[in-house]
């Protein structure tokens, strides 16, 4: 008689068997299953196509990616970085910045101004990607239509400065009524408003690129949609779009400009801002440059790559709620604030990333003034931390308010790590140096814009990045017409230096106001500046002159060649 | 059979009826809206913006506009991709989170149902110990970390053997798809064997096994057709759903893995509150899902002869 567990033995046995079978025919299966999908894959066709690394010397192939995918490639209606990114390399508007980031010709030779009236004379050789020349009519249609309110572009403002474009934008005057005109087909005239003297920083920006009405109206409202439905003048053509994971650029056979598009093809293979992700590709060698996150820093040095840092001119502050009803209105309260607290220490305690500098002003080091940096000339006044001055100015912010105790404060933020660990770090410091409890309102990206707009609550993590060259852009965001003013700050003082800056056309009395704003902003204690936002970036060292610009595109490889 | 088809198919249009109206109210109730942007717009240029996109008509009417419209399968045009049309995201970027979640699935179902036999037949012995230690950890580590774990392994797999083993991100080939589906069928893999190894160890201790047992049936014979084809029914049960959480969670791992999915989208329309790509993400998600469990209850009927469709 056999025992139980001599039954139980064979049946596993033939059990264990079984199911090694099984497993074979589930390999094969599924290795068939992958024959079938790589073959679907080949048919749809996906991504990743061309060449396999980084660089290749071959076909004078470059690989990288794209942080996010462009919403769209239409001109009139852009508004991200990284349109703007990829228009700056397909695309070439009147005016454009060299690699020194100084203002130069693109499709206009030359260009004069005579009060309100600019004249562009364009260059013979500018070519459409179809061989038709760029003229006068293309700069034409693609403004008017930028402030059609048909077309409904968000950046129509910037057009403002033309005759007629508001009232145009507010469907009170036609849209032929504006102040551009074709006198011949290379010949430009723009009339403005009223004279300003920064109007050609202006022109750079991609809302004022042109594009040929043919094309658009036989794109039937699908104009930038795609590789096809988009006419190119610049150095590169895209030759393909395949939404959510690549593009590719190949060089402009119409291009006038022999300096620009030396490398023949631009591929963005990935469509990713995961930064592990980026580094990982990196050391794969399958893109030739990648932005670090912190942590990853100490490892990029370990691997012994190029690492560089750049300031991207963007800056951020706490911005205080300047409306009546908020207590944030006090003075003295807003001073404590400030006193109680380090940008320096946010930026190398708590950031801890290069490239990174502690806020002082509102107007960041690269914007330039007279003859210098407008910051060397005018100097930044800033409060240093002296927390037994806080203190003293928070006692007299509680007399004039008539409160023993501050109630709970808000501090409205984004909900990224980043902005709540900047948030976490104002929430100990106001805690520890002036006893105030600071509520953390982390919100997304829309609903924290809500929040800022009706004006729910009494500090914001806000910043502000340039549109165009000139330290005007920075400068009105506190004027009391200007709706990104969020806070609501008013003052006349400030409005009147805001005046002088857009209307003078001399530079020293522009940089005057400048300065006086810069100071009024510190006196009044408007913002408490943080930090000047920094990018860390490994670059491939066979590839040379990559340029990363404040202005205009990020990232620039118009100027790029590669060599071993 | 027929008239329970239909039934449960006229169920499932109500319930997508319902994910759409409950959508589109919730959504239009969150403070903020898809046109505002950090560079306020003027009065002016907000409302060319909502004309253009019918927001300012009342919201019953939208409501309305909305419903007929999807009825005749239309979406809308994206709010963030101002020139694509909702139905063009998802035709483009469904068929990949489809196909990684399929390629998960199968690697979860073989991988669950293998394992959770094997340690059902090796109960409280070594292959039991060290395969339920692994489930433990694909169901409390959270995709992303294996997703992490995985890239890296391959990076420095790549650097040591030369030469690219398996392309670390992308899309395009079935390589690419290797490593970023087993990471995101881990955890239904790792679930899936929980439920056969129980289901399995009920079934063992049945009274139909020890009758076959007993009659002398073939041992390999009593494992197949008695105890695994009895065994599997629970798991097939799951897959239907897990498919579909699968195909529409795959965020994670599909932004790690630079995969153009649909999950991409879905996240992002709601952080950026784009009306018509949440609209037409979750409502073809909650289609997708609802057809699934109405398959595999259809299809549980066919496997299992006991199960009669009313």
């Amino acid at each position: 008689m056999k025992s139980d567990s001599s039954v139980d033995n064979r049946l596993l046995s033939a059990a264990g068997r079984q199911l090694i079978v099984f497993t074979v025919i589930a390999l094969l299966a599924v290795a068939a299953l992958m024959f079938a999908l790589n073959w679907l894959a080949g048919l749809t066709s996906s991504t990743a196509g061309g060449s396999r690394t980084a660089v290749d010397f071959e076909t004078n192939t470059i690989t990288t990616y794209l942080r996010d995918e462009p919403p769209q490639m239409n001109s009139m209606i852009a508004t991200d970085a990284v349109s703007g990114m990829i228009l700056n390399h397909v695309m070439e508007g009147l005016l454009r910045y060299d690699q020194l980031g100084n203002l130069e010709g693109g499709v206009a030779e030359r260009w004069e101004q005579n009060g309100s009236e600019i004249t562009f004379w364009l260059r013979e050789d500018s070519r459409w990607s179809d061989g038709q020349p760029v003229t006068a009519h293309d700069f034409v249609f693609a403004w008017r239509n930028a402030v059609s309110p048909a077309i409904g572009s968000q950046y129509a403002f910037i057009l403002y400065p033309i005759l007629n474009a508001e009232k145009i934008n507010n469907s009170e005057l036609p849209i032929d009524t504006l102040g551009v005109r074709a006198l011949d087909d290379r010949t430009l005239l723009v009339t403005l408003e009223t004279p300003i003297a920064y109007f050609d920083r202006m022109v750079a920006f991609v809302t004022f690129l042109p594009a040929r009405e043919d094309f658009y109206t036989a794109t039937n409202g699908r104009y930038g949609a795609d590789a096809d439905e988009m006419l190119y003048n610049g150095p590169y053509i895209m030759t393909s779009w395949v939404h959510g994971s690549s593009m590719r650029l190949e060089r402009n056979p119409y291009y006038w400009d022999d300096n620009r598009g030396r490398i023949e093809v631009i591929n963005f293979a990935h469509m990713t801002s995961d930064p592990n992700t980026l580094l990982n590709l990196f050391k794969d060698n399958q893109i030739v440059m990648a932005d670090l996150g912190a942590t990853m820093l100490e490892e990029a040095m370990l691997q012994g790559w190029q690492i560089q840092s750049f300031q991207e001119g963007t800056v951020f502050f706490i911005e205080f709620n300047h409306r009546d009803e908020r207590l944030t209105r006090n003075l003295n309260l807003r001073k404590a604030f400030y006193l109680a607290q380090d940008s320096g220490e946010l930026v190398n305690r708590v950031i801890k990333l290069p490239g990174y500098l502690p806020g002082e002003s509102l107007f960041p080091g690269w914007l330039r003034g007279v003859e210098d940096s407008l910051r060397d000339e005018y100097p930044a006044p800033f409060y240093n931390r002296n927390i037994t001055l806080a203190r003293e100015h928070l006692r007299m912010a509680l007399d004039e308010l008539g409160l023993d105790q501050l109630p709970q404060m808000t501090l409205l933020t984004g909900d990224a790590p980043t902005a709540r660990m900047q948030a976490e770090y104002y929430q100990e410091v106001f805690k520890r140096n002036l006893g105030i409890d600071v509520i953390i309102d982390a919100q997304i990206f829309r609903q924290r814009l809500e929040k800022m707009t009706s004006g729910e609550f009494d500090m914001v993590m806000a910043g502000w990045g340039p549109d165009y060259d000139d330290p005007l852009t920075f400068a009105d965001l506190f004027s009391s017409w200007n709706l990104n003013n969020r806070g609501r700050y008013a003052s006349d003082a400030l409005d009147a230096q805001v005046r002088i800056a857009q209307s003078s056309l001399d530079t020293v009395e522009r940089m005057n106001a400048f300065g006086e704003i810069q100071r009024l902003l510190y006196e009044d204690v408007v913002i408490i500046p943080n930090y000047e936002r920094g990018y860390v970036y490994v670059t491939d060292p066979r590839l040379r002159g990559l340029i990363r610009r404040v202005i205009g595109a990020e990232i620039d490889f118009t100027y790029a060649w590669i060599e071993e | 059979m027929w008239s329970y088809t239909v039934k449960r198919i006229l169920q499932g249009i109500i319930t997508v009826w319902f994910i759409a109206t409950a959508t589109f109210l919730a959504m239009h109730n969150v403070p903020g809206d898809p046109l505002s942007s950090d560079r306020a717009t003027n009065e002016t240029i907000r409302a060319n913006l909502e004309a253009r996109y019918g927001l300012d008509k009342p919201l019953l009417e939208q409501y309305f506009v909305y419903m007929g419209n999807m009825m005749r399968g239309d979406f809308g045009i994206s709010f963030t991709q101002q020139n694509r049309e909702v139905n063009d995201i998802i035709r483009e970027h469904f068929p990949v989170s489809a196909t990684l979640g399929v390629l998960a699935v199968m690697f979860a179902a073989l991988g669950g149902i293998l394992m959770g036999a094997l340690t059902a037949l090796y109960r409280n012995r070594l292959p039991d110990y060290i395969i339920m230690f692994l489930v433990i950890m694909g169901i409390s580590v959270p995709s992303f970390v294996f997703a992490a774990l995985g890239q890296l392994s391959l990076v420095n797999l790549n650097a040591m053997m030369g030469f690219s083993v398996l392309p670390v991100a992308g899309w395009g080939t079935v390589s690419h798809m290797l490593l970023p589906a087993l990471v995101l069928g881990l955890g239904t893999m790792a679930y899936l064997t929980r439920l056969m190894r129980s289901s399995m160890l009920e079934v063992i201790s049945s009274d139909y096994v020890r009758t076959a047992r007993a009659k002398g049936v073939p041992a390999a014979r009593i494992f197949t057709r008695h105890q695994l084809r009895n065994a599997v029914m629970p798991v097939i049960t799951v897959l239907g759903p897990a498919i579909a959480s699968i195909t529409t969670g795959g965020f994670v791992v599909e932004l790690v893995f630079a995969v153009p999915g649909l999950g991409r989208y879905f996240v992002q329309a709601v952080q950026q509150l784009d009306y018509t790509v949440i609209m037409g993400t979750t409502v073809f998600y909650g289609a997708f899902l609802v057809f699934m469990v109405i398959l595999v209850d259809l299809v549980y009927g066919w496997i299992d002869p006991r199960v009669r469709l009313k």
